[in-house]
């Protein structure tokens, strides 16, 4: 049971830390200074959640290991990470897009696990769903101006959410570890929670005058390791420094 | 004309606080955005409970020439002030 | 703040001026002197808006392109601490640009217009970010120096004589103590450990001091402006005083962290009470000042992409919200 918690809470906690490293690349470079700050605030949530479900990864693994150390020194076969937040940022449109369907997925998940039997991760998820629920809000209201804004945004968010319907089944993918898990009252179930989510994302797609297509050939693996090309060049900037000074203190 | 988001003024009432007091300006194409802009910038760290926005072309305010009419009168009126009055030290909770 | 001085040359050549009347004047200087705040609706002359307008905007653009050399290093942040951390003190630099961004508004100049300026060359803002980040420890460098360069030019301005952005300042010095900690902190962690990161702490200090010197802007006898924007409360103490303030303050955190100055004549004189210090080169001063800092370019380019890439945005938005206000006035 260990070790399935351990890989639970390391899909949990690299979600947040890739998707966070992914929206820290925008410092500087929004389209307004106050959406710079919207995007960091957001960045700022998500590493505050890998490092509390990484660092509980940690202790649960009793291996030595912290939140630095499964962060800063595992290779991309060793990421749990779903492909979605892995995918590069592209335009605003696209990392609305991403944002949009990450974080309504990360809402649902957050309050399903508030009352985890697990009493850590409950603890996590309650102070997380808050956060999240501005996360989900926020990207909505986005995906509603830019998809019913004018012709040009209206393509860039089709074109940006186009990117993203091949990897809705790898985020709400489980196996036999993480339904035992479930089972147990400690993981929550994603197969119910996606009828939500998807009433949820295709309600704000209405409200943008856009509409869901049939989804295309899924793309998955990333809960078990399978990453796209992008994961290995994140990872290469993020963990530089650790990984060139062994020893150093940061 | 302006391409600008238009201007909108904040107001912050911090936790305990009993009034929503002005905290400064954000730059919104909407209310809704504006509030998110607002509690971006000016909630960063806990300060507020509750926010308020309005556009600053809606705002209202009094003339500075004519500060002398409006507020002068009011200074000259102390007896509006519970200092004023000089209790004797014997009476309590006043 | 420590763009006072950077268009002194502009303001030598002054745009003529409808002559004023001179009670409006003196009422106006009365006040100043009384320590009084002018608002946006007080008369006030032209100049001193115009000055206002300049030094407020010039600041927020600091602020704003001040986030570039640390972003730099952001995605690299070798702990999740460090990044949090640098996310936060980024976050209020952007939050500080916003803040003076609306006082410089209210005194009737556009957003569009600062940022054009800004993009043009017309506007000025702190040199000191047109230096590149190097290594890690540049991030404490900036931190510790130049936000503690920031905060020494920056506490007077809680009581400068413009409201608005006596009121942004007072936001920006709370939220800007923790900046300089958390930069000294960085830098006495890595000194702690390899001294291949001794190494780089000593190489950021090499690097990050002569232009944090620079920061007090061009010495008291080529500041023509000092006297006006001393009486305008926008300084309350000359460049060269501050400066020699900065460097007493600074040596001994130095000398703490166990990294030596840059400066073979720095020396502590015992008769003046202070540091004797070597000569600043104002040829790179005023290059860098000019422009030509080593990566102002890149600096421009990046603002510049990132405000024209983003017009579809903001325009997406703008066209939303008049479908809005025009559905909510057929419905009313």
């Amino acid at each position: 049971m260990n070790d399935l918690l351990f890989q639970y809470l390391l899909r949990l906690g690299d979600d947040s830390l890739i998707l966070g490293q992914r929206l820290c690349e925008w410092c500087g470079h929004a389209p307004t200074i106050e959406v710079d700050l919207s995007l960091s605030n957001l960045a700022l949530d998500l590493i505050g959640q890998a490092t509390l479900f990484l660092g509980y990864a940690g202790e649960v693994e009793s291996g030595g290991r912290d939140a630095d150390a499964l962060a800063f020194h595992r290779d991309a076969e060793d990421f749990r990470n779903c492909l979605l937040v892995e995918q590069p940022n592209g335009d605003f449109a696209r990392t609305m897009a991403r944002q949009f369907l990450f974080s309504s997925y990360q809402l649902a998940l957050l309050d399903r696990l508030c009352s985890s039997a697990d009493g850590r991760i409950a603890e996590i998820a309650a102070k997380a769903v808050k956060e999240v629920r501005y996360h989900a809000d926020l990207a909505a209201d986005w995906v509603v101006r830019l998809g019913d804004g004018t012709a040009e945004s209206r393509g860039r968010m089709i074109e940006g959410l186009d990117d993203c319907w091949r990897f809705l089944d790898d985020l709400f993918a489980m196996d036999d570890g993480e339904r035992a898990l479930a089972a147990a009252g400690i993981a929550a179930d994603k197969a119910a929670l996606r009828p939500l989510v998807q009433g949820r994302v295709e309600q704000v797609l209405r409200q943008a005058t856009l509409s869901m297509p049939g989804l295309p050939w899924q793309v998955t693996g990333g809960r078990t390791g399978r990453h796209s090309e992008h994961l290995s060049r994140l990872l290469a900037e993020m963990q530089v420094l650790p990984r060139a000074h062994p020893g150093a203190r940061w | 004309m302006s391409k600008d988001w238009p201007l909108w003024e904040v107001f912050v009432r911090a936790r305990g606080g009993l009034e929503h007091r002005h905290a400064g300006s954000v730059h919104a194409p909407d209310a809704e955005l504006a509030l998110r802009h607002a509690r971006d910038t000016y909630t960063r760290r806990m300060e507020g409970v509750s926010l308020w926005v309005v556009r600053s072309a809606d705002i209202v305010a009094s003339d500075p020439d004519q500060a002398g009419e409006l507020f002068e009168p009011a200074a000259s009126k102390v007896y509006r002030h519970p200092t004023f009055y000089d209790l004797p030290d014997a009476v309590k909770h006043m | 703040m420590y763009t006072t001085e950077l268009d002194k040359t502009a303001g030598s050549a002054a745009a003529p001026v409808a002559v004023e009347d001179p009670a409006l004047l003196a009422a106006f200087e009365a006040r100043v002197a009384n320590d009084e705040f002018i608002e946006p609706k007080d008369w006030m002359p032209e100049a001193y808006r115009r000055t206002l307008t300049r030094q407020i905007s010039q600041h927020a653009h600091s602020e704003i392109v001040g986030m570039l050399p640390e972003g730099n290093w952001l995605t690299r942040a070798p702990s999740l601490k460090r990044k949090a951390i640098l996310l936060a003190k980024i976050q209020d630099e952007g939050g500080h640009g916003l803040y003076l961004y609306c006082a410089a508004e209210t005194l009737g100049t556009s957003r569009e217009q600062m940022i054009e300026a800004l993009h043009t060359g017309k506007a000025k803002y702190s040199t000191i970010f047109n230096y590149p980040t190097l290594n890690w420890a540049d991030i404490g460098a900036i931190g510790w120096l130049v936000d503690g360069a920031a905060i020494m030019n920056q506490v007077p301005l809680q009581r400068t004589s413009y409201g608005p952005y006596a009121r942004a300042m007072v936001r920006v010095c709370k939220e800007e103590s923790f900046h300089q900690r958390q930069g000294y902190d960085l830098l006495l962690e890595m000194m702690k450990g390899t001294p291949e990161q001794r190494a780089m702490v000593q190489d950021a200090m090499n690097r990050w001091w002569w232009p944090s010197l620079m920061m007090f802007g061009p010495p008291d006898d080529n500041s023509p402006n000092s006297a006006q924007s001393i009486r305008w409360r926008i300084k309350r103490e000359t460049n060269d005083e501050l400066r020699q303030k900065f460097v007493d303050a600074t040596v001994p955190q130095a000398e703490l962290l166990g990294i030596s100055v840059p400066d073979p004549d720095l020396q502590w004189n015992e008769e003046r009470g202070h540091y004797d210090f070597g000569a600043i080169d104002w040829n790179e001063f005023y290059a860098v000042v000019r422009g030509e800092g080593p990566v102002a370019r890149e600096r421009m380019k990046a603002r510049r992409a990132a405000w024209d890439e983003g017009a579809w945005v903001r325009e997406a938005a703008a066209a939303w919200e008049a479908r809005q206000a025009a559905r909510r006035a057929a419905a009313a």
